[in-house]
């Protein structure tokens, strides 16, 4: 995990953790690191880490077990899937159509690389 | 709760003034970096926090209670020392003495600290390399465990593996113990996420204490071409700026309105390190 400056640090725990539910590295059902945990191995605050734990709570991600400690909701995945989904555009088509403007690349130009990433993986 | 509390202290050596009337209150729970430039009080601070020197004016209180002098008091402090009580000891010794003081003091997990952090117990404590002395002096603070334990410059002389090593103990003995701990420190950027809470003295003087997240929402950041970030940040009040060639960061006050932003301009977070300047840059 590395954290960058342009988001607050809590946002990229929720973030970080949320990739590890999309790539099953932390399945449904199985438990999160706690919060000491988490400040330990990435040297934060553990106040910013029970943030960003808490900001999953509230979006039904993961939930707690009392005494036990925070795992992976049933359904969580497709939960963030939807969320990213909508959140693409925002974050990943509007930046590429920005660089592509400064890069001078046109519609056509960027279409076919996009059609070529398709070809390429079949 | 235990409270530390600091009022009005002033501190005059001569016709400088180190510390000029600094109020300000600490209590566990909480990761505070102290921070300020050369010279700019935080040492007269913590000299004035663990009995080593008398404030001219004012007083540090715990629980209401002047620490001048008292030693139930001081027994709740403990701030790394410059110099070493035990100059002549070897490492094994010098921490038996500091726990015959101190009686929290953990002495198994001094132990496995200078195992982990490969001080040799037979070592000489006047003759460690920087590094090692250091070392020995956060293993001695964090040891002692104390409510309010004091780091001064705890990553001085240390290599990129031994910082990295402290900072992920102190974040795991502040999970165990979550006391409040004070890191005074010129390297910002890399202590910045182990902060709640910052306080910043200049000349003298408390400038900022408030929590980080205060700090960071004080502003943001703007960098692209000089014209669009001049037209950007025109009317608006800036923390300072910096420029290359043709291109110019801006550190803006207030909270960015995204809506407004111009193509071609980027906006980002402030970070710590960069408000600092900024703020102490007179």
């Amino acid at each position: 995990m590395h954290f960058d400056g342009e988001k607050p640090i809590y946002l990229q725990v929720a973030e970080q953790i949320e990739d590890a539910i999309l790539t099953e590295a932390f399945p449904e059902k199985s438990q999160i690191p706690s919060t000491t945990e988490i400040s330990v191995t990435y040297k934060i605050n553990p106040a910013t880490a029970l943030k960003g734990i808490n900001l999953l709570v509230e979006s039904g991600a993961v939930y707690k077990k009392r005494g036990l400690g925070m795992f992976v909701a049933q359904g969580a995945k497709k939960k963030i899937m939807e969320k990213r989904k909508q959140d693409f555009y925002d974050r990943y088509i509007v930046s590429l159509l920005e660089e592509a403007g400064k890069l001078g690349i046109s519609r056509q130009e960027l279409a076919a690389m996009l059609g070529g990433e398709e070809e390429n993986h079949e | 709760m235990n409270k530390l509390t600091y009022e009005n202290v002033t501190m005059r050596f001569g016709d400088v003034t180190a510390l000029d009337h600094v109020s300000l209150t600490l209590e566990p729970g909480h990761i505070y970096g102290l921070l300020g430039r050369n010279g700019a009080g935080k040492s007269t601070l913590l000299s004035v926090t663990a009995n080593w020197r008398h404030a001219t004016e004012g007083d540090v209180l715990l629980n209401g209670e002047s620490v001048w002098e008292n030693t139930r008091a001081q027994q709740q402090i403990v701030c790394m020392s410059d110099g070493n009580l035990f100059p002549t000891m070897r490492v094994k010794n010098g921490l038996l003495w500091y726990s015959r003081f101190r009686s929290g003091f953990d002495m198994e997990q001094a132990l496995r600290l200078c195992e982990k952090f490969e001080l040799s117990l037979k070592a000489k404590i006047q003759s460690l390399s920087t590094g090692y002395a250091t070392i020995f002096k956060l293993i001695v603070a964090m040891a002692s465990q104390c409510p309010f334990t004091f780091y001064d410059e705890p990553v001085l002389g240390l290599d990129a593996n031994h910082r990295d090593l402290f900072y992920r103990e102190l974040m795991e003995d502040f999970a165990k113990n979550p006391r409040c701990v004070v890191i005074s420190t010129h390297l910002i950027e890399e202590c910045s996420a182990l902060l709640d809470h910052i306080i910043v003295i200049n000349k003298g003087k408390l400038m900022l204490n408030e929590p980080v997240e205060d700090t960071l929402s004080r502003g943001y950041t703007v960098s692209g071409p000089a014209g669009a970030v001049d037209a950007f940040t025109a009317g608006k009040k800036l923390f300072g700026t910096q420029n290359l060639g043709g291109l110019k960061t801006a550190y803006v006050q207030g909270t960015p309105d995204q809506e407004k932003a111009p193509d071609g301009l980027e906006i980002s977070a402030l970070d710590l390190q960069q408000l600092f300047i900024q703020l102490t840059n007179v």
